[in-house]
């Protein structure tokens, strides 16, 4: 399987996604003006400060050529995961609910973060187990989760809530300790801390290698 | 041409004396006009022209066998095998800092990036060495370091780079003049590697990057190069302001022009602008250049010709470019949505033309503007009494040892830096072995560019001991990174380093500087590290007095396997302590006497061969996995780094330490030179067996959940969750 990872002007993480897809399957580069997505199986808007992100984290990305493509992707269910800046674009760009808001610090804050795997029957969980916590790093200054209270009872109902932070590890105020989410479908999840940067022992841990794992087995075999 | 009544008053407001202004006259014949005298005022000031400094900093070692470039180029370059390079250079950014400390510190980070890419190498990390006043006493000072670690933050974050390391000190004399230095670091084949030197006369020269707009007009020569005074704010609009969104393009932008072999030469704009990257281009490369200003995109209407040439317009960059592949790089830098104009061209007359719309404006002789700065002597002379006064007391000299480690944990200098890092993004780039607050130098693996070992590098400078001693205090900087590399097992191959002093033409800062730089040389021809590049930052000081002197040391080194690199706390429960080095501990010049409100007046000599063989042994056992931690004694002595090894690794110690001389200075007595280092019991012993001459001591066990120390006649001690509080909430309660 191949996964493609987006650059856009001002992504930071972008080869550091692509080296972390590499290890479980083929992948490569997209650019912000190509609208061929050169067949991939699965989509990630990495992290960083996509345009500058001057404006608003992740509001002009949305408006990029690539994006048209990656939400026609989506709509006919591939999988698109979204890290980090990401995650605020899918949001912007409406392939995600809720909204992503300045850390209640409003600080930039890196941090190593213990995430809960609330869903492990999503393409980006299947070989985790519910109840499974990953050590992965986060590093933002626009990640606190936002959604109204009614659609958050809405997801935790249909189990689009994937992903929490561990008891006493939400740095960033989002609402009910929420670190990643779905769509309605499935097919499309956005978290903030980086999975990227937790492949490697030597860096840190190698949790954040579960989540491209269970991607790329996700897109050879769909469940 | 202006009249000799309004120039000769000029030439004094920007910077330059009766005799400089004269000599001027003679080079070029007759009087410079404004955009001439604009041009030479900077590059005859200190922060191009190095006039006070460059005789001295002419008697440092320059040669080594892993230097790949040396000083005089945009960074400083070492071999670190698999056929890579890795290129540094440490800067500072202090008066920018101290008038707008977010944008100051943010450029900061943004010109040491552009140093680095200008000779193709990607920039993978930054460190950042910062001095402020009593954050317990001074509201501002806390504010410079708030807004200072958050512009930061904001540019290393926002562009990609990590920032890894780097260390935080506050002393009153710094209350005025805040430090703010930043050192990057890249990678890149070395082969990619570019010298800036123009070449190739018909080429074009091309600007890349940000428009051009009156920020920062006349700041190497207003700012960097005069001390501050009381009117600070009237000097705001030379601050520059960072977009790390243009440099992240324009950095890609530069490294696929390189990579694709488009470019002739390439150098940033730095202080000074167009004027000293033109100057210095066509300088190195024994050309001329002609500039017309009138093509050089502005950003507001109505700019003068001397404007242009002065800008300190942050993110842009100036190449030599081929008349063949003019396109080609045009085309490249479209793709990056990087601006790209044609603006002059390479000459064979070796001066520097200054047209506006085809008109020439100013015509230098380009030798005169680089090569003729006066450098002057300076006179040293020791002052005869001590210059700095005593600090404030904050200790009392009854207290017991246990009050006195807290205070020290708890003192800002010392106390846990958490609260900085963690606003930086250490791990983007995947290299990153060991990050800040995790080990004594950060670690970045070779593995993302292709190479099989690893680089370690660490920053240190301690301007109270440089006070108290020029020469030692300078000589123990080196030391001191030495060390921080040797406790991850890694070997120097070379240094950078940034002089921030007061003001030296006046005869004790000459000798603070002359002394230091005798002590720097020293140190680095003893260990074998080169100084491959580096920067100057004088007239550090106003109507409060000097800063203390400080010589900031930045060194790279390299590691054969990251996998084996020692954790800075202890590890397992039973592991054996030992102290290793050849070190004289003293109080003079300590972290505790400054509580006490002592300064000191000389600090112990140094055996610098005895440290070499120190440094040897403490690598040795790092790169054999004999050990499990290292740390070495820093800031508060023995006690603080048992205490620090302690926190880091979650857990106790009993110490028993009892050499044969030694009093109260055993716990709390500073100098360079000492490893804690920890293992398994048979594993120190073995390596007390490889100590040889080196000292070495086996002064204890890991374990429990309390430290207990007994050295000499004293007793300490503390549970390690008490340290840890004090350590980790003084920084983040002094800010709340």
């Amino acid at each position: 399987m191949k996964f493609g990872v987006i650059r856009f002007p001002g992504s930071c993480d972008e080869v550091d996604a692509l080296h972390a897809c590499e290890r479980f399957g083929d992948a490569e580069l997209l650019w912000h003006h190509d609208r061929d997505l050169h067949g991939v199986d699965a989509v990630v808007v990495p992290g960083g400060f996509s345009y500058g992100d001057y404006l608003r984290a992740g509001a002009i990305a949305r408006f990029s050529p690539v994006m048209e493509s990656v939400a026609g992707f989506a709509r006919e269910g591939g999988p698109v995961l979204g890290i980090c800046n990401g995650f605020q674009v899918l949001c912007e760009a409406g392939l995600l609910p809720g909204a992503l808001l300045p850390n209640k610090t409003l600080r930039f804050v890196f941090r190593q973060v213990d995430l809960v795997v609330e869903n492990a029957d999503t393409p980006f969980t299947r070989v985790c187990a519910q109840g499974d916590v990953l050590s992965i790093p986060a590093k933002h200054q626009t990640g606190c989760y936002y959604a109204p209270e009614p659609l958050l009872d809405e997801l935790e109902a249909n189990g689009q809530l994937v992903l929490r932070y561990a008891p006493g590890q939400n740095f960033n105020g989002a609402l009910r300790d929420i670190a990643g989410v779905t769509n309605e479908a499935g097919n499309v999840m956005g978290l903030m801390p980086h999975p990227e940067h937790a492949v490697d022992p030597l860096t840190g841990s190698v949790d954040g290698g579960r989540i491209f794992e269970s991607l790329a087995m996700a897109a050879a075999v769909p469940a | 041409m202006s009249a000799v009544g309004t120039t000769d008053a000029r030439h004094r407001e920007l910077g330059l004396t009766d005799s400089e202004y004269e000599l001027i006259c003679e080079h070029m014949g007759r009087e410079p006009n404004e955009v001439e005298l604009a041009v030479f005022s900077l590059m005859w000031s200190e922060h191009c022209g190095y006039k006070h400094s460059k005789k001295l900093l002419r008697t440092l070692p320059t040669e080594g066998p892993a230097v790949v470039m040396g000083p005089g180029e945009n960074a400083g370059a070492v071999d670190v095998g698999d056929g890579l390079a890795v290129a540094f250079k440490v800067e500072s950014h202090n008066h920018p800092s101290a008038v707008e400390p977010f944008q100051g510190a943010a450029t900061g980070v943004g010109g040491i990036l552009r140093d680095v890419f200008a000779i193709g190498a990607r920039p993978i990390a930054t460190l950042d060495s910062l001095r402020f006043g009593e954050i317990s006493d001074s509201e501002r000072s806390r504010f410079l370091l708030d807004r200072a670690v958050a512009g930061i933050g904001h540019y290393g974050n926002s562009i990609g780079v990590a920032t890894v390391g780097g260390e935080i000190a506050f002393e009153q004399p710094y209350e005025h003049n805040c430090l703010v230095n930043a050192m990057c670091l890249g990678i890149a084949p070395r082969e990619r590697l570019i010298r800036s030197a123009a070449a190739g006369v018909g080429n074009h020269l091309v600007l890349l990057g940000a428009l051009t707009g009156r920020d920062g007009i006349g700041g190497a020569s207003v700012l960097a190069s005069a001390e501050l005074g009381e009117d600070e704010e009237s000097k705001r609009p030379s601050v520059q302001i960072g977009d790390p969104f243009e440099e992240k393009k324009l950095l890609e932008c530069c490294l696929e022009l390189l990579d694709r072999g488009l470019l002739a030469s390439l150098q940033d704009l730095g202080a000074a602008g167009l004027t000293s990257s033109s100057s210095e281009m066509a300088s190195k490369g024994e050309v001329g250049i002609d500039i017309d200003v009138s093509k050089v995109p502005l950003r507001e209407a109505g700019m003068e010709p001397f404007e242009i040439m002065i800008s300190e317009s942050q993110e842009r960059m100036l190449c030599v470019v081929e008349p063949a592949r003019l396109d080609e790089v045009l085309a490249t830098c479209a793709e990056w949505e990087v601006r790209a104009t044609t603006i002059g061209e390479v000459t064979s007359t070796r001066r520097l033309r200054v047209l506006d719309d085809g008109d020439v404006v100013g015509d230098m002789p380009v030798e005169a503007l680089v090569e003729e700065c006066p450098l002057y002597d300076l006179e040293p002379e020791r002052p005869p009494a001590p210059i700095y006064p005593e600090p404030r007391a904050r200790l009392s000299a009854e207290a017991s040892p246990e009050e006195a480690l807290l205070a020290l944990l708890r003192s800002p200098g010392i106390a846990s830096k958490r609260w900085a890092y963690e606003q930086y993004d250490s791990v983007v780039g995947s290299r990153t072995v060991r990050r800040a607050g995790s080990s004594d130098a950060a670690v970045l693996m070779l593995a993302p560019d292709g190479g099989t070992g690893a680089i370690a590098v660490a920053i240190d400078g301690n301007g109270r001991r440089v006070a108290v001693d020029p020469y030692t205090g300078a000589a123990e900087a080196v030391l001191e990174c030495a060390f921080n590399l040797a406790c991850a097992g890694a070997e120097p191959l070379g240094l950078t380093n940034c002089l921030n002093f007061g003001n030296p033409e006046k005869p004790h800062i000459a000798w603070q500087l002359t002394e230091a730089v005798r002590g720097l040389g020293d140190a680095c021809r003893a260990l074998g590290v080169p100084v491959v590049g580096g920067n100057v930052s004088l007239y550090n000081e106003g109507s409060e007095g000097p800063i203390y002197p400080s010589p900031i040391v930045g060194m790279v080194g390299s590691l054969p396997d990251p996998a084996r690199v020692p954790a800075m706390g202890f590890a397992r429960e039973g592991d054996a302590i030992a102290l290793i080095g050849s070190f004289t501990h003293s109080l003079p010049g300590s972290e505790l006497w400054k509580l006490q409100g002592r300064l000191g007046e000389s600090l112990p000599e140094l055996d610098l061969d005895a440290h070499g063989e120190a440094l040897r042994v403490v690598r040795e056992a790092a790169r054999s996995g004999l050990i499990a931690s290292a740390h070495d004694i820093s800031d508060g002595g023995l006690a603080c780094a048992l205490a620090e090894c302690c926190i880091a690794g979650g857990m106790g110690a009993r110490i028993d330490y009892h050499p044969d001389h030694g009093g109260p200075e055993l716990l709390f007595g500073e100098g360079p030179g000492g490893v804690v280092v920890s293992g398994a019991p048979e594993a120190i012993a073995d390596l007390g067996e490889m100590a040889g001459e080196v000292g070495f001591a086996m002064i204890g066990h890991a374990g429990g959940d309390r430290l207990e120390i007994a050295a000499g006649a004293a007793r300490l001690a503390l549970p390690v969750v008490e340290l840890r509080t004090v350590w980790e909430h003084a920084i983040p309660d002094l800010l709340s």
